[in-house]
């Protein structure tokens, strides 16, 4: 089967679908590829490139017409018409908003999958656009604050003074908080991020950010991976965290967008208690925006000098690797779709991601998808109650003592038959017993120090030192009993290859023990 | 001043040395001179044995003087041999077979004893007590051999009521201990180093082979026990401080060993773990895994900054060391953070895997332990697990009802990327499946852990020539 890669229509779009790499990853699973001329021209990907990875190079016409037709944004709807009946249509199409398209596809008999609807389940998350594009924009909304930021984001300390690091506080940690964060905090600033999600903290101080604590704002732990609507007292709350730590920051950057909608975080008060030269970069602007004075695809200055960053095409300001990240998950889905490697795309509804990802199939309109049980995050079991654990704790202890009292009970009574044992013996064997204990007690302490990784080592040498036992035969060797005579030169000649070979091998490996040099 | 007392200021000289020598392997600093000085010691306390011995000869001098000429000899060209040839992989091997030449000369010792000294009840004991202990450590040992050298299976034998055997065992040369004070008799003395040969190698045999760690130091403390056992019934201090101070040794890396598994020394010691029950063995949580090839591996340790290796049995099996070591020496010139993290009970002998890496010339100031490296992983980019399976089990800390629970183990999915490397899906020693190779953030590269190593060293340097 033929896939086609057409130029994007969409105004201003730099992406394409497919980088060389990717091509040439699908000609691996059997496909032929058609390029449309110049489509990854924006992304730095010339036609010659596509070309020596095996794609042929065509028209408009040759990459619509195609089986597979895969591309970054729907098209309008002249195009559309170019899609052949029973190909396969690849895109973003924002199901949920666009339900015209979604006709039109159904009605010309396309297979249309929808790569904004991957379901978020771990197993495809190697096609999961969205994660792929808000990865992206996390990392840019940081770029683009540090050229609205008239400083550097780094302290320094300098013969003409010393600079604060920038203060970068982020509103929610999803893919592209997550991503901002990291940015942020390798280009050196203090970072800061909240959200009401508690369990994130973790993933927060993973990536250099703090995580900022308010209980009163954090709801619990979610069970399918998405923060749930907030209650009145803690949105309240969480207002109230937004503003104080806003009012303290260089470089607010917010991403809070759940289902595609923006709830706002900034408002206009809180704006204006912002210091001048700050800068707000709405990464929920494509929804309408988190801050109450974003203008979707613009920058604007407030009245007290804060920039507030609003475009909506942040990664299609990184065509590069945004191009390159988007043809590999495209190739992702393209594998699951061709389970055989032959080239030949099979449609599988069974299949949880698959059914997801179609919105149109044979005719019908297939969105929305049944749902499915989301397990981004599943839920922390519940904990013992404080009570049970106090309860827990008591047994335990109790368990403890009685376990202490049976020991020294059992040592005691050692004791005592050691003691009477002894009694018996003559001080000859006394004696030597007491050279036992003190050596036994002697062994443990400068055993106890010894490194684990010298335990090899001390073995083969404890090894050594026990054919000491030589000693024992060799003045037995001397006797002029015959039977005793060889059976001491049997031990012996044992024993002294375990001391020849025990210290000698102690040696080799010691002097292979060597430290870095450097 | 009689030679006697020579020979016994020799022999405080020479227990003295061995402690310190003891003492000196503490450290990597003073392990050099640590080993020294138990040859010194060693040395002086033979070269007065031997001039005791042939003034005490009870023949010609010069007869004595040719056997022990000869003992030396057989000893030194064999004991040298070994110890040149033997290859790194092969030390639990070598450590197993020179653990049974102590419990062998700990019985014929015995026997001697029995056979030149008179009988009194003390004395007896201490005979009885050596032959039995130098038996079991002998048999056992023979056992751990073939199986460390995998002559025979490692797998338990799990003979019914075995814990009754053994326990019949002792109970039956008790009995015979009564017998033998009583009568003085040859009988019974040789009827319980049957029983005892007998116990030895059932206890082995019964223990499988991941367990071997703490059988091989077991062994090495009841060589220890068995010696200076021999020095009570010699009265030779020497003995019983040595042999006291070899068994101590052994004893705390037993216990070492139980708790970095989280066993019960008594439990690995009736042996049979991993087949008994088996009810929560295989239905672990399946998934699904995410495969990768070398070059993808080779480009995400080039791109990273911080790398943990960690290895297990699987790299001795596949010699890996070797290639690993040059990986290690190419990412770091290469400015890459490297560090190894061992888990206590990484292959079949305590510290096995610092010995092989040493061998291969890993600078030991990177091969850090269990302890020392667990806290890093969040900050770790990239891990390799190199032949290692149940150590890296996050089961063992997340799932109260898992064999390996309550296990410490190196947390390495806490790292922003893990690599497994693996012959197959199989399960590890104690047949746990493991989670690790469904998590999101781990991969499996499938193959033999030394081919594919060196391929990423090849994509690595064929990388590097394309950006030069």
């Amino acid at each position: 089967m033929k896939i086609g890669v057409p130029a994007e229509t969409r105004a201003g779009e730099r992406l394409v679908a497919a980088s060389p790499a990717s091509v040439g990853q699908l000609i691996k699973l059997g496909y032929d590829v058609v390029v449309e001329e110049g489509a990854g021209v924006q992304s730095s990907f010339l036609d010659e490139m596509y070309a020596a990875a095996g794609a042929t190079i065509g028209d408009a016409t040759a990459a619509w017409g195609a089986d597979v037709v895969t591309c970054v944004n729907a098209p309008d709807e002249e195009r559309l018409w170019a899609l052949r009946e029973g190909s396969i249509f690849v895109s973003m199409m924002a199901p949920q908003a666009n339900p015209e398209l979604l006709a039109t596809l159904s009605k010309q008999g396309v297979t249309a999958l929808a790569l904004d609807a991957v379901p978020r389940i771990s197993r495809a998350q190697a096609i999961d656009v969205l994660s792929t594009l808000s990865n992206v924009a996390g990392y840019r909304a940081v770029i683009e604050s540090a050229e609205q930021y008239g400083g550097m984001f780094t302290g320094q300390v300098t013969a003409a003074g010393k600079t604060a690091p920038a203060t970068v506080f982020i509103i929610g940690a999803g893919v592209a908080g997550l991503a901002a964060i990291g940015a942020a905090s390798s280009l050196g600033a203090q970072v800061r991020a909240f959200d009401v999600r508690p369990e994130v903290a973790e993933q927060i101080e993973s990536m250099g950010g703090t995580f900022v604590v308010a209980p009163e704002a954090q709801q619990e732990i979610s069970a399918d991976g998405y923060a749930k609507p907030l209650t009145q007292e803690q949105q309240a709350a969480a207002m109230h965290v937004y503003a104080a730590e806003a009012a303290k920051a260089d470089v607010v950057i917010t991403t809070a967008l759940v289902r595609g909608a923006a709830p706002t975080t900034i408002t206009a008060e809180v704006v204006a208690g912002m210091r001048p030269g700050s800068v707000i970069v709405d990464l929920a602007a494509s929804g309408g925006g988190n801050c109450e004075l974003t203008v979707p695809g613009e920058l604007v200055v407030t009245d007290n000098g804060v920039a507030i960053v609003g475009y909506t095409d942040l990664t299609s300001r990184m065509p590069r690797h945004t191009s390159q990240l988007l043809g590999t998950n495209i190739v992702h889905l393209m594998e699951l779709l061709t389970p055989g490697k032959d080239g030949a795309a099979v449609l599988d509804l069974e299949d949880q991601v698959q059914r997801g990802m179609t919105v149109a199939h044979a005719g019908d309109v297939m969105w929305p998808p049944p749902a499915v049980a989301v397990s981004a995050a599943p839920p922390a079991p519940q904990g013992p109650s404080d009570e049970e654990r106090a309860e827990q704790a008591r047994a335990a202890k109790e368990q403890a003592e009685r376990k202490a009292r049976r020991r020294n009970l059992f040592y005691g009574a050692g004791a005592v038959a050691a003691l009477l044992l002894l009694s018996f013996a003559d001080s000859a064997t006394v004696q030597h017993l007491t050279v036992f204990a003190l050596a036994v007690i002697v062994g443990f302490y400068v055993i106890s120090n010894v490194k684990h990784s010298l335990h090899t080592p001390l073995m083969s040498q404890t090894n050594a030192i026990s054919g000491i036992i030589l000693v024992g035969a060799l003045l037995q060797i001397g006797s002029d009993d015959a039977l005793v005579s060889t059976l001491a030169f049997i031990a012996a000649a044992v024993a002294s290859i375990n001391i020849f070979g025990g210290f000698l091998v102690t040696y080799r490996m010691l002097g292979m023990f060597r430290k870095d040099p450097s | 001043m009689t030679l006697t007392s020579l020979a016994q200021a020799t022999y405080v000289v020479a227990a003295v040395l061995f402690v310190l020598s003891l003492a000196g392997l503490s450290k990597q600093e003073t392990a050099r001179r640590g080993n020294i000085l138990g040859m010194i010691g060693m040395g002086l306390a033979l070269a007065a044995t031997v001039v005791l011995s042939l003034d005490r000869s009870e023949r010609p001098v010069m007869v004595t003087a040719l056997l022990i000429a000869m003992v030396f000899a057989i000893g030194a060209s064999i004991g040298i041999w070994r110890a040149r040839t033997v290859e790194m992989t092969q030390m639990p091997e070598l450590i197993a077979m020179l653990h049974s030449f102590v419990g062998l000369a700990a019985v014929l010792v015995g026997f001697n004893s029995y056979l030149t000294e008179e009988a009194d009840a003390v004395h007896q004991i201490e005979v009885f007590l050596g032959v039995f202990i130098g038996a079991v450590t002998f048999t056992g040992s023979i056992i751990a051999y073939l199986k460390l050298s995998a002559r025979i299976k490692s797998n338990p034998l799990t003979l019914p009521g075995r814990n009754l055997l053994n326990l019949g065992a002792i109970v039956v040369s008790l009995g015979l201990m009564g017998w033998f004070i009583a009568s003085n008799s040859v009988l019974p003395l040789a009827l319980m180093t049957v029983i005892a040969l007998a116990l030895g190698l059932h206890l082995v045999a019964a223990i499988g082979g991941g367990d071997m760690p703490v059988v091989v130091s077991m062994l090495n403390s009841y060589s220890g026990w068995a010696a200076a056992a021999a020095g009570l019934m010699l009265s030779n201090d020497l003995l019983i401080v040595t042999g006291a101070l070899v068994g101590s040794s052994g004893a705390i890396l037993s216990y070492l060993m139980c708790k970095a598994m989280n066993r019960a020394f008594i439990s690995v010691i009736l042996g049979g773990f991993g087949t008994g029950g088996g009810a929560a063995a295989v239905d672990g949580p399946q998934g699904e895994h995410r495969e990768v090839q070398a070059p993808e591996v080779a480009e995400m340790l080039a791109a990273a900054r911080s790398v943990v290796i960690v290895p297990g049995y699987g790299m001795a099996v596949a010699k890996a060391q070797y290639p690993v070591a040059d990986l290690v020496s190419k990412l770091r010139s290469a400015g890459v953070e490297v560090r190894f993290g061992v888990h206590p009970v990484a292959g079949r002998l305590p510290g096995h895997m610092n010995v092989l890496l040493a061998e291969a010339r890993v600078p030991y100031d990177i091969v850090l332990e269990m302890d020392e490296i667990n806290d890093d992983f969040p900050e770790t980019d990239v891990v390799l697990v190199i032949g290692a399976n149940d150590v890296v089990n996050p089961s063992a800390l997340e799932d109260p009802g898992s064999p390996l629970a309550g296990m410490p183990v190196l947390e390495v999915w806490k790292a922003r990327q893990c690599i497994v490397f693996k012959r197959s899906m199989a399960t590890g020693y104690a047949g746990v499946q493991n989670p690790l190779f469904f998590k999101e953030n781990s991969a499996m590269l499938f193959g033999d852990a030394k081919t594919k190593v060196e391929e990423i060293l090849t994509s690595l340097r064929v990388g590097e020539g394309a950006n030069a």
